[in-house]
């Protein structure tokens, strides 16, 4: 029994369960949050959203994944086999090894590369393959140019997204991801207060790179060009959703770790603790917050028109209790243990509020025109990503050379950068009002 | 000489598709084409150069049917033509038969029949634009417009019992008595309004994505929009301050203040912003209406069997999508002899090649949204 | 046989089968995946020999920048034509010839074997941490060259634009 618990065994066997848990609730994890747009889509648009299948519409996803696997497999007659079958794979494969880096917690982390940043960057832009042999593959004009395009679109805002992120990384110092974080906690303050502008560039990189609103013209239904993934039904459509839903969590996740602290929570360098222990007022904080939301339920049970949604709310209400106790048990455990609760309690977190802007940004934005995204992408981010860089380096040296405060410098090197997109701002719009005459 | 949008784009298209020209065909059946309206587009890669709009997938033979029924049986088949503005269609039938037989209906039926056709134009308007701006991709207002038109559904259906193609008026005047609880009604969805109204304007007119994607989009002139025919608010946002309201009044729109909005350049944006003022004047008349219902019979005598003496009668109004006219010719029969209908949607769609000649193929969904037509109404 | 061997030897064995399968495919678009595949093996063996920052540069350059162009172009052409051309020409005999050469000097300098050809390199026992190195190299002593390459590399890109906008 000893032998198997060794150093070197756990080293293998650890990650390898990490990976299998990650797999294994992917799927249900992005099939949730397909839920949780559609309710969330359904709250702004003044309605309620799927409701019938289970208690509010709880087992919508499941249904959908049954239906999606019974459906028949069509193959468009010309296609070309080998490719439509690799390419839904290609993109699911990639999205899915990105996790690989992505570190839910000090410990919780397949693999804490040395390079981890660029290998998740790396596996991204490998997924761009599955959108274009998808469309090639389809044999269908319409759906290779919408194939084509997505690509142009991915490939320039990764750009425009990777420059932002370098910002970021200057004040790291490091590419592994863990070592980010420990950056964060080492200089105290998240880094999205050093550059901000880099956080808004990384945001509306990725949200073109998952090809979502406002950027989604080559999914869009209503216009003339389809998408590639038109001739995919059934299974092989499902793949493509749940490699654009992980892709989505993985940008999420290097959003939270590169600016948002990763699994680190507000203030986690003042380590106040309550008076006679060793617990920090500040880890308290989790066990509370779930808390507050498991009365909130419980408050708003007996309010519910329908038997079944009073029941439903008191078990979320319940579900929600007993989240927070074992947040709280986690205070009284191992600093190991609580490590790795708490921090895959705040990395969830983050992400969710990060796909929250998201959601919030399809339903509340009309969709870029072609030629308009990529202009933006090419004559504003772009330049602005490399304004925001360099300024963003000066104040580095600045503090180096001249001592003070990186804060002062890197709030100065902000505002000549919001300057500059300004500029850059102000001269698109003079471009882009190009009046479409006869004749020109 | 190259605009920055070709270049783009016209590398991709033009060396896939081999010539430089191809033929696209949108429809008959396609989300955005507002009904069964099939447009082939000649393109030169991204660029339409040449447009045809092939119309008649929807065509009942409404003006054939008018020759054997008599007056008041045709009413209800003018719904059917703009089902989206049922109530304004009936508006125009009835006073051009009235008209016919010499004949007008009495105050209190003209008073609530403006107030009715008002409330119309602004569900119809706003079913143009949770339209539009789905196409444009704004997922949002759709909804949005639909929960305020529902609230004016509501109203119809208390009055006449129908929502959509209501017969809610009657050659001489009016069959029902606006119901208990009218005014407060209507008074209530005028409050409301406002603040909805500038809901939609927070989402849509000042954003960026909005504006970069109808400004300069579909422009016609005001020299072409007059040779063309074109009415309604596609000619008031071209700049011509036509309105047949104020022009040519007709049931009791002299009786009331209210502006007519226009624009200059007659691009998608000028449309959006026409109509949506369009709305709050229509709400100011609302208002202004029901303060002061006169009262008095709402039906005029003209007996049950209707028998206009012969002769010919052209009567427009100005219908939500522009004027909606009808030329009728009585034989001094129960039937009339012809009934043309001179329908807004159909002669304003004939724009559509002038507004889509030179513009991308991603306008086009844009530029059919924003004439507003519907297929009933250009078919008959 | 140890982990590192099998690895080695399965990223090998990829590289040339899809090596050979790129060369022998009539499917335009499949060579280009088999390319896409035998540059993915050659990032495999420089993560093996501990290069880990050429590991993820070929990946993100190679496969992710230059074969989606490659991808882009051979999507974009009309492929009726060359799909009908025969895969060998008349030069192959002459290529065969100079393969065959290619390959006795490789036979040689694997034979070669453990003696290096620079005797004096040494491979130090601990390696510094690989992108720290790189960039001490390439930012430090080799800066000049490394600027005289982006430059030509900028003035190829706005060549190219130049010379494409022209056609419009």
């Amino acid at each position: 029994m000893g032998n198997w618990l060794s150093p070197s065994v756990m080293r293998l066997v650890l990650p390898l369960l990490y990976a299998v848990v990650i797999v294994a609730v992917l799927p249900l994890l992005a099939g949730y949050i397909v839920l949780l747009e559609r309710k969330v889509m359904a709250d702004m648009q003044a309605r309620l959203g799927p409701m019938r299948v289970g208690p509010h519409g709880l087992l919508q996803p499941i249904a959908d994944a049954v239906k999606l696997l019974l459906k028949e497999d069509i193959v468009p007659d010309k296609a070309d086999r080998l490719l439509f079958w690799l390419a839904p794979l290609v993109s699911v494969t990639m999205a899915l090894l990105a996790y690989a880096a992505l570190p839910i917690g000090p410990a919780f982390l397949i693999a804490d590369l040395n390079i981890g940043l660029l290998f998740i960057l790396a596996v991204s832009s490998l997924g761009i393959y599955g959108i274009v042999l998808g469309g090639w593959a389809s044999n269908s004009h319409y759906s290779l140019l919408g194939a084509l395009r997505s690509a142009a679109q991915l490939v320039s805002y990764e750009t425009a997204a990777g420059l932002g992120l370098i910002s970021a990384l200057l004040l790291a110092g490091s590419l592994s991801m863990k070592d980010i974080v420990m950056a964060q906690y080492d200089q105290g303050i998240w880094f999205i207060f050093y550059v901000p502008i880099g956080f808004f560039i990384y945001m509306v990189g990725s949200i073109a790179e998952t090809n979502r609103a406002p950027f989604d013209l080559p999914e869009a239904e209503s216009e003339l060009v389809a998408g590639y993934m038109t001739e995919y039904s059934g299974f092989r459509w499902s793949l493509y959703f749940l490699a654009e839903y992980a892709n989505m969590i993985i940008v999420a996740g290097i959003a939270t770790t590169l600016f948002l602290g990763g699994w680190l929570r507000p203030f986690a360098s003042s380590h106040t603790a309550l008076p006679g222990t060793s617990i920090e007022l500040l880890d308290a904080l989790p066990s509370l917050l779930v808390l507050g939301v498991a009365l909130y339920c419980f408050y708003l049970a007996p309010k519910q028109p329908v038997k079944i949604q009073k029941l439903v709310m008191a078990m979320a209400g319940g579900l929600c209790l007993i989240i927070a106790g074992a947040l709280a048990g986690a205070l009284f455990a191992s600093p190991a243990v609580l490590q790795g609760i708490h921090g895959a309690f705040w990395f969830l977190a983050k992400v969710f509020a990060y796909i929250y802007f998201f959601l919030w940004f399809r339903f509340t934005f009309p969709r870029y025109r072609f030629d308009q995204l990529m202009r933006l992408g090419w004559r504003f981010l772009i330049p602005l990503a490399l304004v925001n860089l360099i300024a963003t380096a000066t104040a580095l040296l600045a503090t180096r050379e001249w001592g003070g405060s990186l804060f002062f410098y890197t709030i100065l090197a902000d505002v000549v950068t919001l300057a500059v997109a300004m500029f850059l701002a102000k001269n698109d719009e003079v471009d882009s009002a190009i009046p479409v005459a006869d004749g020109e | 000489m190259s605009d920055p949008r070709t270049t783009e784009l016209s590398n991709v298209s033009t060396t896939v598709l081999g010539a430089d020209e191809i033929i696209l065909n949108m429809g008959p059946q396609h989300p955005s084409t507002h009904g069964v309206l099939r447009v082939k587009l000649k393109l030169d890669g991204e660029r339409v150069v040449d447009s045809e709009c092939i119309i008649g997938y929807l065509h009942r033979g409404v003006e054939k049917i008018a020759e054997h029924r008599s007056y008041q049986q045709f009413a209800p088949y003018v719904d059917r033509m703009d089902y989206v503005a049922a109530v304004s269609n009936g508006l125009g039938y009835c006073e051009a038969v009235e008209k016919l037989l010499g004949t007008e209906a009495p105050i209190r039926a003209r008073v609530a029949r403006t107030i009715l056709t008002e409330l119309q134009r602004i569900a119809s308007h706003l079913l143009w634009l949770g339209t539009h701006a789905l196409d444009i991709g704004a997922l949002t207002p759709v909804f949005y417009c639909f929960r305020e038109r529902e609230e004016i559904l509501k109203i119809f259906e208390k009055y006449c019992g129908a929502r959509l193609t209501t017969h809610a008026f009657r050659i001489g005047g009016l069959q029902y008595e606006t119901y208990d609880g009218f005014e407060q009604d209507v008074k209530r969805f005028c409050d409301d309004f406002t603040h909805r109204i500038d809901e939609y304007e927070t989402l849509l007119t000042e954003n960026r994505i909005w504006v970069g994607r109808t400004k300069g989009v579909g422009i016609l002139s005001a020299a072409d929009a007059i040779a063309l025919g074109v009415t309604g608010p596609v000619l008031r946002a071209s700049g011509v301050k036509w309105d047949l309201r104020k022009a040519m009044p007709y049931a009791a729109y002299d009786l009331y203040q209210f502006e007519i909005p226009t624009r200059e350049t007659g691009d998608t944006y000028d449309r959006y912003v026409v109509r949506m003022e369009e709305m709050r004047q229509s709400r100011l008349i609302c208002l202004q209406a029901i303060e002061n219902i006169p009262t008095g019979p709402i039906m005029a005598r003209i007996g049950k069997v209707l028998k206009p003496p012969p002769g010919e009668v052209y009567h427009s109004i100005e219908a939500p999508k522009g004027e909606l006219g009808y030329y009728i010719v009585s034989d001094g029969t129960t039937q009339p002899y012809r009934v043309r209908v001179r329908p807004p949607s159909f002669i304003n769609l004939q724009a559509f090649d002038k507004m889509a000649r030179g513009s991308l193929v991603a306008d086009v969904v844009a530029i059919i949204g924003t004439i507003d037509i519907v297929l009933g109404e250009v078919d008959r | 046989m140890g982990l590192n061997s099998i690895l080695f030897y399965f990223f090998a064995a990829l590289a040339v089968v899809s090596a050979i399968l790129m060369v022998t495919r009539r499917n335009v678009v499949h060579g280009a995946v088999y390319l896409i595949t035998t540059l993915l093996a050659t990032a495999g063996v420089f993560l093996l020999l501990q290069a880990e920052f050429l590991f993820i540069t070929q990946v993100i350059l190679y496969v992710g920048g230059i074969m989606v162009l490659f991808v882009f172009v051979i999507m974009l052409v009309n492929l009726d034509v060359s799909l009908l051309q025969y895969q060998f020409n008349r030069q192959r005999f002459v290529a065969g010839a100079l393969a065959l050469a290619l390959a006795a000097q490789l036979f040689v300098v694997i034979k070669m074997g453990k003696t290096s050809l620079f005797p004096q390199a040494r491979i130090p026992e601990v390696l510094p941490k690989n992108t720290e190195a790189v960039a001490d190299a390439l930012f430090g002593r080799f800066m000049l060259p490394f600027e005289i390459a982006s430059i030509l590399l900028l003035v190829a890109m706005i060549g190219a634009v130049v010379m494409a906008k022209r056609r419009v």
